[in-house]
């Protein structure tokens, strides 16, 4: 994150400096979180098979009952059902959608649990728990979690 | 073990907006006023632990600067947790159980009002699959709301319903900021503020902070007529993945009240739940019902000052001990998002 504030110009013989916010370090995304997000960029969704049998989408690198290291990556659906959603009516900068949207968890066809992301929908009387949802990819991937530009619902997008 | 006891609690009157107040200014009130309440000073004091977050003061190392509060020199012991001053009142417990203190001093604080705390609190979440989103923590609640709705676990009633009986207990408490309620009916007909939750349903922004004195043994017996021993206290934690959780339990809590022996009998008990619906998923998993008086101080949903809601709810559970209002409590600290870690501490008074 690189982020520098526009100096507004203040009166005549203000001495003035730029603030910078940064964060001068790279991350590895490692095996598990690296090869999800290189499948977003192929359009591909990847979980992860549990040591119980279930697949955890998005994939993580333990097991969240055991501990155990996870390696058998599964390629899941790119459409699902939603499990849960709430409407955010006040839209904050960053956020994936611009306009109100839903928040949601969203099961992926093939996953055992769900994917927290956006639904594009026109407001919450279009949303329900169940409602199958599809992913809408974002023009250009970059390999992260925003390559799914959101969800948009089946047969009603809005 | 050793035995350790809360032997004087202070905190702010917690408010929306403290701006003509720094950090530093607003908690030193409040630490002087736990150190008076059993006439100490720091140098009384063998380990000094604080609970507080970078985030919300928009600074790097920012506790250090609120150490001027409590008079750093000449030199004490001191450590810090970047989590709610409960977890710091945990280190400071375990530090007089290894034996190298007797006593502890223990505060936390923060100010929310500079920032936009909604937005702020998204970069708690993971930095891959949940952060990038900026999801606001009240939509982010909204989604433990719904699954519990749907599974019939609460009901929007019912989330009114607590709402409404904390604020008028908060009636009592001169801490509080949001105190009273209009009725449970009134309430539902209000629109949504992030379907499915209503602004009753979400805890105020607050500005404040807590302070706590501990003591072991006799120096406990010394500095207060009732000290509230700390019978058992335990913190556990769920999984960060909300979508791989199920909404509708606290499994951590159940955990930590069976480690801190919980056992349901208790006069009093103070839960942090910050929204609504998060107050029943507590009380199920502490395992408490019927004749227990639960958060006569109004909860989180009174006052919420960040870092300092869980530690407060020990402080009000401590302070009905001390001044004989109750004989045994448990009190309930949470942190992180939807109830992800939870610490739980059972308090009684007696010898």
């Amino acid at each position: 994150m690189n982020v520098a504030t526009e100096s507004s110009g203040g009166g005549e013989g203000l001495l003035e400096a730029p603030l910078i916010i940064e964060y001068a370090f790279n991350r590895t995304t490692g095996p598990v979180i690296g090869a999800f997000v290189t499948g977003l960029r192929e359009r591909r969704v990847l979980g992860i098979r549990s040591a119980d049998g279930r697949v955890v989408c998005p994939p993580v690198e333990y097991d969240p009952q055991t501990g155990a290291p996870l390696e058998e990556m599964v390629e899941v659906g790119t459409a699902g059902t939603v499990t849960s959603w709430s409407w955010v009516s006040q839209v904050r900068d960053g956020q994936p959608l611009q306009t109100p949207h839903a928040l949601a968890l969203i099961q992926l066809d093939g996953a055992d649990t769900s994917m927290l992301h956006v639904i594009d929908a026109d407001g919450p009387e279009a949303v329900s728990t169940g409602a199958r949802v599809r992913i809408r990819w974002a023009e250009e991937p970059t390999g992260a979690i925003t390559d799914i530009a959101c969800f948009e619902l089946d047969g009603g997008a809005s | 073990m050793r035995d350790v006891a809360i032997v004087s609690v202070a905190q702010s009157h917690h408010r929306r907006s403290a701006e003509e107040l720094n950090e530093v200014e607003m908690i030193q009130p409040v630490i002087r006023a736990a150190l008076d309440g059993v006439g100490a000073s720091i140098s009384d004091i063998d380990f000094t632990c604080s609970g507080s977050s970078d985030y919300l003061a928009g600074q790097a190392f920012s506790f250090v600067m609120t150490l001027d509060a409590v008079g750093a020199w000449p030199p004490i012991v001191e450590s810090h947790v970047e989590m709610d001053g409960a977890w710091a009142l945990y280190e400071a417990w375990l530090k007089i159980q290894t034996g190298a203190a007797d006593t502890a001093f223990v505060y936390s604080y923060s100010k929310a009002s500079p920032g936009d705390l909604p937005r702020v609190m998204s970069r708690m979440l993971d930095p891959y699959y949940a952060g990038p989103l900026w999801p606001d923590s009240v939509a982010y609640a909204g989604l433990q709301a719904r699954a519990m709705l749907d599974a019939g676990v609460t009901t929007e009633r019912q989330m009114a319903e607590v709402a409404h009986r904390n604020r008028e207990s908060a009636r009592t408490n001169p801490n509080a900021q949001v105190v009273g309620s209009p009725s449970v009916d009134e309430l539902l007909a209000a629109p949504m503020l992030s379907d499915p939750l209503r602004v009753h349903d979400c805890p105020p922004i607050s500005d404040g902070g807590v302070a706590v004195v501990l003591a072991a043994g006799d120096r406990a017996r010394e500095w207060a007529e009732r000290p509230a021993w700390i019978r058992g206290i335990d913190h556990r934690i769920d999984g960060h993945q909300i979508g791989a959780r199920d909404l509708t339990t606290a499994p951590s809590v159940a955990l930590a009240a069976q480690r801190a022996g919980v056992d349901g009998a208790f006069d009093v008990a103070e839960v942090h739940a910050p929204f609504s619906h998060q107050e029943q998923l507590v009380l199920d998993g502490l395992g408490v019902g019927n004749g227990v008086e639960v958060n006569p101080s109004g909860g989180a949903l009174a006052a919420n000052p960040m870092m300092a809601a869980g530690l407060i709810r020990l402080g009000e559970v401590a302070t009905r001990i001390m001044d004989g209002s109750a004989g045994r409590g448990v009190a309930h600290a949470t942190s992180g998002h939807l109830l992800q870690q939870n610490l739980v501490c059972v308090l009684e008074g007696g010898d």
